[in-house]
């Protein structure tokens, strides 16, 4: 099966609307940011207390907000967890690295006091927020004191049984005793020591992110420059392999798709996370990846067709590879649109900026970097025409010679 | 290379890396757990605790100047000379360390000679020299190789006593290592994995755990202020004002005061045991049991102080202050746990040892197990479909030549795997973008080979030709895009924190492994199956 056979599309020739709507969309992006004051950064990056709460029924955002309030000075941002049930992120700002220890105890005790249920502070444990090793510490007293256990490998066995049930088939909240029996190895009377010992809170913390604002700057320093280092190793291995103008017109484009995605997670009041980042740096590969193959078709051909214009000579490039890029493009497009739709909450910012910058890496190999190689070229015509050189398909000199070798 | 050697060296490859995954199992739940243990998850998809912490290597610095000037004192009045006051400065911050300085104050200057000396011999870690424009007072300063030395040892001991402490715990797999910089950041990285209870740890880590049983010398004063009026408004000399923990949580109004001496007749190293126990009335309690030397000098003391009051101090705090009833030798009891748990943790520090300088918490991110199995399971519910989609694409355009690609992508993510497994390299949430990356870029490597051979196909060679142009045509482009990646993981790794490397590892394995599957197995496939027709006309492709 094949969909292109061979094409013949003039890219080059229609590129000002590409790159008007390359400059709008970037200009969009950056006028956001720049009114915004910034990405909206996560936890990991401005520093502050984060904690991802799942509750019984439909969170009560004012209550939260106002139970809280009490204890925490900065603001409290409340904000529901996308594609989940009853999932809230609950998220203030931290000022210095002395509130972190108080604003997370502030922000436990608080949800305890207010979410706890009628049964919590009389001394009995919340089954729903406590670890595996306090519930066997607690249960195995009373466990062997009733008979229903006659060892310590048989209390950790039930315990391991309910708390995988709770995490596992309930991401963490169980709402009704009765629930545990449908687990392996609950007994009756098991779950009526549990009944006495435990009450079920209404909600569960799943995640807690505390990170203090000095360590959050560095982080953000680190992830920024560590992927400028990386842009100028890319660029210097590209310029030795082919020209320092493509390594250049690579870097350009990989840029452009890293401000647009960013621009369009601020127009989508999105947070930047260090997952994000993560994406990012994909994106980063992927568009590389894209751009290269293009200019390694250029090298090849500016050797064999050496009295081609080297816009034409581009066209025919991106057209020869044009199966390959669609190809490659739209299946790797697949994989992440998958985990955007059906990733969940968890993977959400991070396919997003996958599922863009997939669309935009692509894109930018032909609309941007390529255009590039052309402008750079008729200006450097331009300069040469007083000394009435004929034009000659300058690129590709250490290129040519590069890949001559590695052709055998 | 012939087909048969390369068929062979694939093989090896492939063996090698399964057996690397899945060891050698006997049992289905064998297999499972082999998996399990050689592929590790990272905390963000396991469920766990990661938490950063910052040694106070100030507290350190402190303490050692306080040691040398007890000494210090001791050799001056042996030596004969005359001081009329030593103090030192108190560093406040991390970054305020290296300017600790004991000032020496009104030294006849007929003594220099003696006092150069006496520094020089019973103190060479310290520097002297005289406070510009005085000729009696003089400065000691650490010297720069000490200072790094004791904030080397500062960490080292800080990470043994926290490891000590979390081994207590008895948690699976902890890992308690220095982070950052050396000589700056001072920073402990703690990972718990499956940890779903950190406040606690952070609790059992935090405690500094400085146990000291003290003399008494006047109180208990309901406050500061009153115990200060009685001696006049001045603290006197070697003692320490220090305030009795409330009985219980938040009755502020309890509040004692005593003055005790500032030299612990015994302190937490001398102990040899502790443990949780309950009183009479059912209370529970920490006992602890004092070594030989420490119980020599406790049971001297107590002799002779016989009704007078002595207070154990934990953390600058008095826990109880009993008067001694008789000559005691080797053991004694903290009183006032508030439960079991309070009781035996408390033990628990005692029995690790003390850390050597306070503990400031910079990072917390606990992932509860409930998410991380939410994560892996959509991860899975959402990667799979399209894991399928890549999978008959590629079987579809390409036929048989699809086959070839899925098969070299199957051993890509094998290779990968076993590449993290030796490495001891997890698999994050980042790492899973590398995946994706590579898988992309995998799919690739087969793409671009794929329509180069169509491509020359179209032009008229033969089959073989065609195989052969395309593969080396390719060849040079997969080259090209995979070194630029790999050399900006370099970078990545090199510059970047935790996810980014995380990323920037998966990525590097899942190239390397894709070099080799995209070509030399891709190719040996196409020869092998073009090697057994006799006369090679068609291909399917």
């Amino acid at each position: 099966m094949e969909i292109f056979k061979q094409t013949n599309f003039d890219f080059l020739g229609n590129k000002w609307p590409f790159i008007i709507g390359s400059v709008v969309l970037s200009v969009a992006g950056l006028a956001s940011l720049g009114l915004k004051g910034g990405p909206r950064y996560g936890i990991d990056f401005r520093g502050g207390a984060m904690m991802d709460v799942k509750f019984a029924g439909p969170p009560p955002a004012d209550k939260i907000r106002s139970a809280l309030s009490q204890h925490i000075s900065g603001e409290i941002l409340v904000q529901n967890v996308g594609g989940a049930d009853n999932e809230v992120l609950i998220g203030t700002q931290l000022k210095s690295e002395q509130e972190l220890a108080a604003a997370r105890a502030a922000m436990t005790q608080t949800l305890e006091a207010a979410f706890g249920g009628p049964e919590a502070g009389r001394g009995k444990l919340d089954f729903n927020n406590a670890g595996r090793q306090v519930l066997i510490g607690r249960l195995r007293d009373p466990m062997i004191r009733a008979g229903v256990a006659s060892s310590d490998a048989q209390v950790s066995e039930a315990v391991d049984a309910m708390v995988t049930f709770r995490d596992r088939e309930r991401s963490g909240l169980v709402t009704r005793f009765e629930d545990l029996s449908s687990s392996a190895g609950v007994s009756p009377k098991i779950l009526e020591i549990v009944k006495q010992e435990c009450f079920l809170g209404q909600f569960a913390v799943r995640r807690v992110e505390i990170v203090g604002p000095k360590v959050g700057a560095e982080l953000r320093l680190q992830a920024v420059l560590a992927t400028l280092y990386a842009l100028g190793g890319m660029l210097v291995y590209i310029a030795v392999r082919f020209e320092w103008i493509y390594g250049l017109a690579a870097v350009i484009a990989v840029f452009h798709d890293t401000i647009i995605t960013i621009g369009l997670f601020s127009l989508f009041n999105k947070e930047v996370s260090l997952t994000v980042i993560a994406a990012l740096l994909t994106l980063v590969g992927y568009s590389m990846n894209d751009t290269i193959v293009v200019f390694d078709r250029i090298r090849e051909n500016l050797k064999i067709l050496r009295r081609e214009k080297l816009a034409a000579l581009i066209n025919l490039s991106i057209n020869q590879t044009l199966s390959r890029t669609v190809l490659t493009s739209g299946l790797t497009f697949l994989t992440v649109l998958a985990l955007f739709l059906f990733g969940g909450a968890v993977l959400h910012g991070f396919s997003f900026a996958l599922v863009v910058g997939i669309l935009i890496g692509t894109y930018s190999s032909i609309f941007v970097a390529s255009p590039i190689l052309v402008f750079w070229q008729s200006s450097v015509e331009r300069r040469k025409r007083p000394a009435a050189m004929p034009a000659a398909p300058a690129p590709g000199a250490a290129g040519r010679r590069s890949s001559a070798k590695a052709v055998k | 290379m012939s087909v048969t050697t390369r068929s062979i060296i694939i093989v090896i490859v492939l063996a090698l890396t399964v057996v690397l995954i899945i060891g050698f199992p006997t049992s289905p739940q064998q297999l499972v757990d082999n998996i399990r243990k050689n592929v590790q998850l990272g905390l963000d998809l396991k469920g766990g605790s990661h938490l950063v912490l910052q040694v106070q290597v100030q507290d350190a610095a402190r303490a050692e100047a306080d040691r040398t000037i007890e000494s210090l004192k001791e050799e001056l009045r042996k030596a004969n000379i005359d001081w009329a006051d030593i103090s030192r400065n108190s560093p406040e911050t991390v970054a305020q360390t290296d300017s600790i300085q004991i000032t020496l104050k009104g030294v006849p200057p007929a003594k220099v000679g003696d006092l150069r000396a006496l520094v020089v011999e019973r103190f060479p870690s310290w520097l002297l020299s005289l406070v510009p424009g005085s000729t009696t007072d003089y400065r000691l300063n650490l010297k720069p190789s000490e200072l790094i030395a004791l904030k080397r040892d500062t960490i080292e001991r800080s990470i043994q006593t926290i490891e000590n402490r979390i081994n207590g715990l008895g948690l699976t797999e902890p890992t308690i290592q220095q982070r950052g910089r050396a000589d700056a950041d001072y920073e402990i990285l703690v990972q718990l994995p499956g940890v779903d209870d950190p406040a606690r740890v952070k609790e059992i880590m935090r405690t500094a755990a400085m146990l000291e049983l003290t003399p008494v010398l006047d109180g208990p004063f309901p406050s500061q202020e009153a115990l200060l009026a009685k001696h006049g408004g001045v603290r006197p000399l070697n003692t320490k004002m220090l305030r009795m923990a409330p009985r219980s949580e938040g009755s502020e109004s309890g509040e004692s005061w005593y003055l005790v001496s500032a030299s612990a007749v015994v302190t937490g190293r001398d102990l040899r045991n502790a443990r949780p126990s309950r009183d009479e009335m059912g209370r529970w309690e920490t006992g602890f049991m004092l070594n030989r030397d420490g119980a020599r000098r406790f049971g001297r003391y107590t002799e002779s102080h016989v009704g007078e009051r002595l207070a154990i101090v934990l953390d600058n705090q008095i826990k109880s202050a009993p008067v001694i009833q008789n000559r005691i030798e080797d053991s004694g009891r903290i009183t006032g746990m508030r439960d079991q748990q309070d009781a035996s943790d408390l033990a628990l520090v005692l029995r690790a040892g003390s850390l050597p300088a306070g503990i400031v918490y910079r990072e917390e991110r606990t992932v509860g197990p409930s998410l991380g199995a939410d994560s892996i399971r959509q991860g899975v519910s959402a990667g799979l479909p399209g894991m399928l989609a890549v999978v008959v694409a590629m079987l579809v355009y390409y036929t048989t030549a699809g086959i070839n690609a899925v098969l070299a992508l199957i051993l890509n993510a094998v290779i990968l795997l076993a590449c993290l497994s030796v490495s001891g390299a997890v698999l994050t949430l980042p790492g899973i973008a590398g995946v994706i990356l590579t898988i992309g870029m995998g799919v690739d490597s087969n793409v671009l080979i794929f329509e180069r051979i169509r491509e020359e196909l179209r032009a008229g060679k033969g089959v073989l030709a065609a195989v052969d142009t395309g593969f080396s045509k390719a060849f040079l482009t997969i080259i090209d895009t995979h070194v630029t990646t790999v050399v900006s993981c370099a970078f990545l790794f090199m510059f970047g924190t935790g996810p980014v490397k995380g990323f920037a590892v998966t990525l590097v394995f899942g190239l390397i492994a894709n070099l080799f599957t995209a070509v030399f197995v891709s190719r040996t496939m196409f020869d092998w199956s073009l090697g057994r027709q006799r006369r090679v006309t068609t291909l399917s492709i």
